[in-house]
């Protein structure tokens, strides 16, 4: 089977290089080489208890420290060592693929952890005798799971079945991030590479001007989408059929619950915790779209998403950890395909490394715009017109690239 | 009645049921569907994308 898409690109067949392309596999004959890796991804949600481990073991409070140290250290060095993978299933096993339900429990087991993590994180900040730097320390530690609970959620919240979705509110409330489960689905998949999404970042747009626009935009995008769906069935916001309403909720009675378990001196840290977490999942949506820009049509609409806009990246090791989110245009033109299945396109541009060390670079921001800014404009051919240019630099931008404003 | 399929995830509105959480009532027709609604599952295409399935 050829899976052409509309805009004519043979996706599979064109661009699997290391595609089999035979008819006659089949998942009996055919095993997926990263079945078991993705088991990987619930190391995550065991920082906390690594930190705390590593700390007993050597005495050293610095460890508090080891999810910042593992994400923004280990992982550009993995990235480095264990470097990229192009493999795609062949197109006869994906459907079964899809539907393997092992897939499925690997992002589940996320949650369980997430949560047992956090609680013992409350326990240790009430009565684990960390001093200031220790608890802040496990507070990133701590944010690091919850911002990656993020990709685990945006796995779930893209599926149909409503156990999904409500897993995926569940893995939000951590950070108070429920809005994202709209906003993503509804906004970002909608808009993405215009001017219009809050969440596509622009070049000349530092990761410092990015973050602030889209924690702002994309919160009142989620509500205006949910006001407009309540309003068309003639309902006012403020009811708990909102979904951005009763995800909140949940970040609610979470905090509520902790706070009196554990006390009042846990909530600084639960703030910081869910400030860290949601940054982070900024910082890497910062990456996905740099630049990019989706032509419009005639008509005045844009065209549809296409491979060439996402940055798409096939580290292994952190493609592993975030479950082929860095497959990312195969996911915005096929959202509802489930993680495993995600192919690379030879033809949608490539980050030059995994996301871990482009997070880092994106924290740098003239390091970034030198990485990046040049691959933007090699994507257009040397025309920086039809980039997708911060408005507020677009005349200096225009004139680095000796183009008159 | 007629039902209308979203051609990238197979997300069908059928008329006849309508979609309350969408905010449109069983039997509300396609035409009364806005334009620049986007498919409440895959958000990639919009109304104007989707294919009829059947009329009757």
């Amino acid at each position: 089977m050829v899976d052409t898409d509309r805009y004519g690109v043979h996706m599979a067949t064109t661009t699997a290089v290391h595609d089999t392309g035979d008819p006659e596999v089949t998942p009996a004959t055919w095993s997926d080489p990263k079945r078991y890796a993705w088991l990987l991804g619930l190391l995550v949600p065991g920082l906390p208890f690594m930190a705390w481990g590593l700390v007993e073991a050597t005495g050293l409070g610095l460890f508090w420290f080891f999810g910042p140290l593992f994400v923004f250290g280990v992982m550009p060095i993995l990235d480095r060592l264990i470097g990229d993978d192009a493999a795609n299933p062949p197109d006869s096993v994906v459907q079964w693929l899809e539907q393997d339900p092992y897939y499925r429990w690997c992002t589940y087991l996320y949650l369980p952890l997430q949560y047992a993590s956090l609680g013992v994180a409350c326990w240790l900040w009430a009565d684990g005798g960390l001093s200031t730097l220790e608890a802040l320390g496990l507070a990133l530690t701590v944010g690091c799971v919850s911002g990656i609970a993020i990709n685990t959620a945006h796995e779930l919240g893209h599926k149909r079945a409503s156990v999904e979705r409500w897993l995926s509110k569940v893995a939000l409330a951590q950070t108070g991030y429920g809005h994202f489960f709209i906003e993503h689905n509804r906004g970002h998949h909608v808009r993405v590479a215009t001017p219009e999404d809050p969440a596509s970042s622009r070049l000349g747009e530092s990761f410092y001007a990015f973050l602030p626009r889209t924690v702002k935009g994309s919160l009142t995008s989620s509500w205006h989408l949910e006001a407009e769906r309540l309003r068309r069935g003639g309902s006012s916001p403020w009811t708990p059929r909102n979904d951005v309403l009763n995800a909140w909720a949940m970040t609610l009675v979470l905090f509520g619950v902790l706070t009196a378990v554990f006390g009042p001196g846990v909530l600084p840290w639960l703030l910081v915790q869910a400030v860290f977490g949601f940054s982070l999942l900024e910082v890497v949506n910062y990456l996905e779209h740099y630049g990019l820009l989706r032509d419009k049509r005639e008509d005045g609409r844009y065209v549809r998403t296409q491979p060439q806009h996402s940055w798409n990246s096939n580290n292994v090791s952190s493609n592993v950890l975030l479950y082929h989110l860095q497959r990312h245009s195969d996911h915005h033109a096929h959202p509802m395909r489930r993680f495993q299945a995600l192919r690379h396109f030879d033809e949608a541009p490539e980050l030059p490394s995994g996301y871990a060390t482009m997070i880092v670079l994106a924290l740098v921001p003239p390091l970034w715009r030198r990485v990046m800014d040049p691959r933007v404009l090699a994507h257009y051919d040397g025309d920086v017109t039809r980039a997708n240019i911060q408005p507020a630099r677009r005349e200096r931008v225009l004139r680095r690239h000796g183009v008159a404003a | 009645m007629s039902a209308y399929r979203c051609p990238e995830c197979g997300f069908t509105y059928d008329e006849e049921r309508g979609n309350p959480r969408e905010g449109f009532a069983p039997g509300t027709p396609w035409s009364a569907v806005p334009e620049d609604w986007p498919c409440p599952d895959c958000g990639v295409e919009v109304k104007d994308d989707f294919t009829v399935v059947a009329a009757s």
